[in-house]
């Protein structure tokens, strides 16, 4: 398949692919708007919110492994799109733990979090996403060069932390938590392959 | 009560007549309970009345405002049809709680194999509004229909050897879907100590909003501990154990450190990944703000005696 123009991929894909990501945000806000969050809708939002950082975080790390299998290099332009996007559904989720969930008791809040491990984790993981954001653009790149690189493998850490926040958190039922650790689990030792077998 | 002779082998009504005949049978049943004269006012209740609207009401009923049937039938922590909050309304349709035999086993006197309705037939039905806490850390008011613990247990004679009262579930997978999964070791066991289940509280729950039990909530018959954590009050009884020695009651063996035996409502005893101190009560908008958790679940006037001097960090 003939990669698309990048006259195609600026004003047609892109837009479309923005539109796709912002799509499970609209519809918890329309939900919200109309009452339909479900019996308890702050939990609905939390696990909502949480689910799209962590499927949003494995789509960004398939970027890479989906450009070397099908060859698609134009791919590679998607990824900082789906990057923002963990920080923008990971900060939604941020919001409504601190907001509706422990409604600014900034004691409670603050007692959580070296407290509980699950918090610990998932706090981390938030934090760690918050210089990728203010380095995502272009000026950045150019500006850090090869330690930009450096600074943007911390997606690793992230995504190791916001897998276990979820399995930390879970009662019982570990299946979905271990679903996403399995598919990490194939990206990374896809990509740990690519670096020690495969020249770039 | 001398139209109603059968032996529990007998084919139950349940199974051979409409919905609407039975339940005015119920009715009849329950009302001579209360001693009333009304044997042909209740043959004219209408099809569609439900069977324990205007029961008496408990003095120890809550004066929080009710959670909606919607909310209480479809928000349910019931794994044996599905580990999901939705799961239960949505698998447990199928279920049929009729015929259903409970056994009363161990230090008694009198234990046996009862068909359900012999089983509840005794005891007089109380609409009782109970809150209860989820440990997950929500809450909701509901409004029961069932019979003292207390009373239905004192009539099997438990012996000076009956220290707890043991309490199991239904272990079937064909009609509980969820069971295939061993998420929980099958079948769930709760318990009590002797004194806790003696206590004026504990309800043994028939219905809800003065209707039948839905299946999601735990029909037929479950048991209500507004105290207690509500993983504590066992769905879809099966089994009910007098024993010598403590429970080993199903959420302690999945997670000790997490799920005592006592599972007291307490504020001031964290969940080892959670705050215990607050909790949102169904029903909120989401925007409001938690509510402060009462010690014992605010039933302390009743149920605070039952562990003076025991440490309740310890004895969780």
């Amino acid at each position: 398949m003939p990669a698309p123009s990048s006259k195609a991929i600026s004003y047609l894909i892109k837009p479309i692919v923005f539109l796709a990501c912002l799509l499970p945000f609209l519809m918890l806000a329309y939900a919200a708007f109309m009452g339909s969050l479900g019996v308890n809708p702050v939990e609905t939002l939390t696990r909502e919110t949480g689910g799209w950082t962590l499927k949003f975080l494995l789509i960004t790390l398939s970027v890479t492994p989906l450009r070397k299998i099908t060859g698609q290099n134009w791919l590679i332009k998607l990824r900082r799109m789906f990057g923002l996007y963990v920080f923008f559904y990971a900060l939604l989720h941020f919001t409504t733990y601190i907001w509706f969930d422990q409604y600014f008791d900034w004691a409670a809040i603050l007692k959580d979090i070296p407290k509980r491990p699950f918090i610990t984790v998932g706090f981390s993981a938030f934090v760690l996403l918050i210089p990728l954001a203010l380095t995502s653009t272009n000026k950045m790149m150019k500006r850090l060069k090869r330690n930009w690189t450096k600074l943007h493998k911390l997606i690793y850490v992230i995504a190791v932390l916001g897998v276990l926040h979820f399995l930390w958190l879970v009662k019982a039922d570990t299946r979905e938590p271990l679903i996403y650790a399995g598919i990490l689990l194939a990206l990374l030792v896809y990509r740990a392959y690519q670096q020690r077998f495969v020249k770039a | 009560m001398a139209i109603l002779i059968k032996k529990p082998n007998d084919i139950q009504p349940s199974e051979i007549t409409p919905r609407s005949v039975y339940l005015n049978r119920r009715k009849f049943m329950q009302r001579s309970l209360a001693g009333s004269v009304l044997l042909g006012a209740n043959a004219l209740l209408p099809a569609w009345a439900k069977p324990w609207e205007g029961l008496a009401k408990s003095p120890f009923s809550a004066t929080d405002k009710l959670n909606t049937l919607d909310d209480i039938t479809h928000y349910n922590n019931f794994y044996e049809f599905g580990t999901s909050k939705s799961d239960p309304a949505r698998n447990a349709g199928k279920f049929k709680p009729r015929p259903w035999s409970i056994a009363v086993e161990g230090e008694c006197a009198k234990p046996g194999v009862f068909d359900l309705e012999d089983f509840i037939k005794p005891y007089a039905l109380e609409e009782r509004i109970y809150r209860l806490r989820c440990v997950e850390g929500w809450s909701m008011v509901i409004p029961w229909v069932g019979f003292s613990l207390a009373d239905m247990l004192k009539t099997f004679g438990p012996s000076s050897k009956a220290k707890y009262v043991e309490f199991t579930t239904l272990y079937d997978k064909s009609r509980m879907p969820g069971q295939e999964r061993r998420v929980l070791n099958w079948p769930y066991v709760e318990g009590l100590r002797i004194d806790e289940a003696m206590n004026e509280l504990p309800i043994m729950a028939v219905g809800l909003y003065g209707d039948i039990l839905p299946n999601q909530n735990g029909a037929p018959i479950r048991l209500v501990v507004p105290w207690k954590y509500g993983f504590k009050s066992i769905k879809s009884i099966v089994k009910i154990r007098f024993t010598e020695t403590q429970p080993r009651t199903t959420w302690n063996q999945a997670a000790p450190r997490e799920y005592g035996f006592y599972s007291n409502v307490n504020p001031l005893v964290d969940h080892p990944r959670w705050s215990q101190a607050k909790e949102t009560r169904i029903g909120e908008p989401f925007w409001a703000p938690k509510l402060q958790t009462q010690m014992f679940n605010g039933y302390g006037e009743q149920v605070a005696k039952l562990y003076e001097g025991m440490d309740l960090k310890k004895f969780f």
